[in-house]
């Protein structure tokens, strides 16, 4: 259902005002959503995007303007009023208990009581219906990223909303998980419900959405039919310049390996981990390595053996420019020159808390030499910061602002930057533009691309497709602990890796997996 | 039977010993499962002990002065919730001032009281059951707070795991920013919850001064709060082991002064020092496991919820 022409609007927003101290996140923001339509609304980080989600779900309250629901105008005072009129969301980021099993996390998400019992036979046969496989036993630190948002997914379908609003959902599955999500969704529509449908992929909107929103600064630009659009004139739309792709590179042939893995085993120490069986992979100077998958297959459990923090008993495992780094921790690893930018911005990549120009030496010390006889050269780590800051333009007030006063995009760029900035033999990005907006993404990616063309080896952890093929010279599939023969890009299609991403993992057709032996 | 006599009366002062660390250590269990660290347990018991002796002594009525003494800890409690809560002051410090605090301020309270004698609380006694050899004195012998210890266990484990309201706790416990941006109110919730540690510390703290010595004397929680304390890490936050941790702690309490007593050739310090030196030593076992610490252990606790945005 794609008209929307006439009737009464689902949700309608007029005037939406909201205003922090020293910045004006929503200006006169104005929106309207038909039912049955899926909505995008479009910006970058910052643009107000999530204050304007936030005060349609009853997060935050507006300072002014009028939210009408199917024609009549509504207070919507928190999130459980939200949920009375109809309206579910599916928060960007994840609005999960750790500690508790994935049943329970569902419960609390719904207003009432519920049958715990009832509840889990309904958990599986919707998340099944819907292709996002769900174990509602299953207690949520030990899931991924992926499966920590299926919960939400399901948890706002279970509902039966009116209106639901999604914060970029499909950015941790894979294309068919998408496409099989975006049949849901159009179901979804044609059955009546309106979708508001936040993304950076623009792909994405095209295919999907019938109207966008965009915003920018807080302002309302304007609203447009996506499918008559480029995703190039909409990205443009958002940030206000235009966009420059990435230049794709070619990998030096024959370049010196400098990250060699062999043969790595190692068994998970985390209940419902995932094993890694027999990883073989080598990345040569001037090289990017792209590794996809599904969220939950390994990606954690092998970042964390590359980094240090587990540590594998075969010295041949791991190896930087010929020498075994299998048994160091991660700080000798660093020294030895391997960069790291981990999966959570937040609390393993920074320490939230802490203000940036902290973070800068907690990482840098000692490939930035900060350090003078015990002490913190002050001068030098707030040099290292400000560079970090100017060059990789990470929009702060000043680099004794905390970590998590940052939005995600900007933490990012300064994570990536303070990594880069070390000078790197071999740097391992993982996940480098979740959550992050085009704008961002794309300098990120050329900065990956620049350390490559430079000479360093870089291993891409990823399940952003899109990404991967746009930056990667050699693209490998990990499932179930194990890891596919990396292919040439020009080798092998999206298609291809899609089904080795399934692998026998999940509902599909067990696929075989090639490894080397 | 001779020779085995003893074990009555041992058990008997173990129970009393253990009852106020079940107390204190239930309600705290509550107060940590929403993600606030209440250090001043020490400082509630003691209010609730001068008040409950005060009480018992002007009224003659037990229950007013179990009463008093819950209020007595639930506004101690709310003092401390309306400074870290809503002021958002650090919860720590909070807490040790909130110790020092009740220190004062019981020793206040009680100057006329110390040393006046009152009627300890009265212990059950039915015609028969609790006449029966070892088993009456012990499950049919107690005062009614004892019974009621074990029955406030077996109530907080059922609505932590068993109802919504538990989970609703334990979820803002857990994540204070997700319970609310779902929608759940974060600070009334912990409100509630310090609250209710408050009123039952306060209860523990009754216990020492209307049953385990029936008088008042200035500081006589001895340490017990922080004890209680240490035990919801020892029973990595489940009630059940709460009152294993209570009664174990107590029983070594016991068996030391036994020891002591029957003058055992050690020195007596050493042996003082036992439940403490059991305590540490419990906790650095238990904290090998740490995959149950994270199953258990609230996630927020001790952090300050700004609920903007």
């Amino acid at each position: 259902m794609s008209d929307s022409g006439g009737g009464t609007p689902q949700l309608e927003l007029r005037g939406i005002t909201k205003a922090y101290p020293g910045c004006l996140a929503n200006d006169h923001i104005n929106l309207k959503i038909m039912p049955g339509e899926i909505h995008a609304l479009l910006g970058e980080n910052g643009a107000g995007k999530s204050t304007l989600v936030k005060i349609i779900y009853g997060v935050l309250e507006a300072d002014e303007g009028e939210i009408r629901w199917v024609g009549d105008l509504v207070s919507i005072s928190n999130p459980h009023a939200a949920r009375k009129i109809g309206i579910g969301m599916v928060f960007q980021h994840f609005s999960l208990f750790e500690a508790m099993t994935v049943a329970e996390n569902i419960a609390l998400g719904m207003s009432g009581r519920q049958d715990m019992k009832a509840l889990e036979n309904r958990i599986i046969e919707v998340s099944n219906s819907y292709g996002l496989p769900l174990e509602p036993h299953r207690q949520v630190h030990t899931l991924s990223v992926g499966e920590k948002q299926r919960i939400e997914i399901v948890r706002c379908l279970l509902q039966n909303p009116k209106l639901l609003i999604m914060d970029e959902p499909t950015s941790v599955l894979t294309p068919q998980e998408a496409e099989k999500m975006f049949e849901t969704l159009r179901r979804l529509s044609s059955e009546g419900v309106s979708i508001l449908y936040i993304s950076h992929k623009l792909d994405e909107i095209k295919a999907l959405c019938h109207k966008a929103t965009i915003l920018r600064g807080g302002q309302y630009i304007s609203e447009c039919d996506p499918t008559k659009e480029t995703a190039k004139s909409l990205a443009e739309m958002m940030i206000g310049t235009d966009l420059r792709a990435p230049e794709h590179h070619q990998a030096v042939k024959g370049g010196a390996v400098r990250l060699k893995v062999r043969n790595l085993t190692i068994d998970s120490d985390v209940e419902f981990g995932v094993n890694l069986a027999n990883i073989n992979f080598e990345v040569r100077t001037g090289e990017i390595l792209g590794i996809a998958g599904v969220a939950g297959n390994g990606q954690i459990e092998l970042l964390s053996a590359l980094s240090g923090e587990t540590r594998s008993s075969d010295v041949e495992a791991i190896m930087l420019d010929g020498k075994s780094i299998a048994r160091l921790n991660p700080k000798e690893r660093r020294d030895l020159g391997l960069a790291f930018v981990p999966e959570d911005r937040l609390g393993h990549g920074s320490v939230p808390e802490m203000t940036l120009a902290e973070n800068a030496f907690l990482s840098g010390y000692s490939r930035m030499d900060l350090m003078n006889s015990g002490f913190i050269d002050n001068g030098g780590t707030a040099h290292y910061a400000e560079d970090i800051v100017k060059k990789f333009d990470v929009r702060t007030p000043g680099i004794s602002h905390t970590a998590n006063s940052l939005s995600g995009g900007n933490l990012q760029k300064f994570i990536v930057g303070r990594e880069v900035l070390q000078n790197p033999n071999v740097i391992i990005v993982a996940h480098p533009t979740w959550g992050v907006d085009a704008g961002a993404a794309a300098f990120i990616h050329q900065t990956l691309i620049d350390l490559a063309e430079a000479g360093a080896a870089v291993l891409v952890v990823s399940q952003d497709l899109d990404e991967l093929f746009a930056i990667s010279n050699r693209i490998a599939v990990i499932s179930e602990g194990r890891l596919s023969v990396g292919r040439e890009l020009r080798e092998i299609t999206i298609e291809e890796i899609g089904l080795l991403m399934g692998g026998t993992h999940g509902m599909g057709e067990p696929v075989e997996t090639p490894h080397v032996a | 039977m001779s020779g085995f006599e003893w074990i009555v009366p041992v058990v008997l002062t173990v129970i009393t010993a253990a009852t106020p660390l079940v107390f204190a250590g239930i309600g705290e269990l509550i107060t940590e499962k929403s993600g606030v660290l209440n250090l001043g347990v020490e400082g509630m018991m003691l209010v609730g002990a001068v008040s409950g002796f005060i009480a018992a002594t002007v009224t003659g009525n037990y229950f007013l002065a179990v009463g008093a003494a819950a209020l007595a800890g639930a506004i101690m409690a709310f003092l401390f919730g309306v400074l870290t809560l809503s002021l958002m002051a650090n919860q720590v410090a909070t807490g040790l001032a909130l110790t020092l605090f009740g220190v004062g301020l019981s020793a206040l309270m009680g100057q006329e009281f110390v040393g006046e004698p009152v009627q300890a609380l009265a212990k059950l006694d039915i015609a028969g059951l609790s006449d029966i050899p070892f088993i009456g004195p012990i499950v049919f012998g107690q005062d009614a707070l004892v019974y009621l210890s074990f029955f406030m266990v077996i109530v907080v484990s059922w609505f932590l795991y068993k109802t919504k309201g538990g989970l609703i706790l334990r979820a803002v416990g857990d994540s204070h920013d997700a319970a609310h941006s779902i929608g759940y109110p974060v600070i009334a919730i912990r409100y509630m919850a310090v609250m209710f540690g408050g009123a039952m510390s306060g209860i523990g703290g009754a216990y020492l001064s209307l049953a385990y010595t029936p008088m008042w004397a200035e500081n006589m929680t001895a340490g017990r709060g922080w004890i209680a304390l240490a035990l919801i890490v020892f029973a990595t936050w489940k009630p059940g082991l709460v009152l294993v941790g209570a009664y174990m702690f107590g029983g070594i309490t016991i068996l030391q002064l036994h020891a002591q007593a029957a003058g055992l050739n050690v020195p007596s310090q050493v042996l003082s020092m036992l439940p403490y030196l059991a305590t540490v030593l419990v906790l650095v076992l238990i904290s090998k496991d740490q995959s149950r610490i994270r199953k258990h252990a609230p996630a927020c606790i001790g952090k300050i919820f700004h609920p903007a945005a």
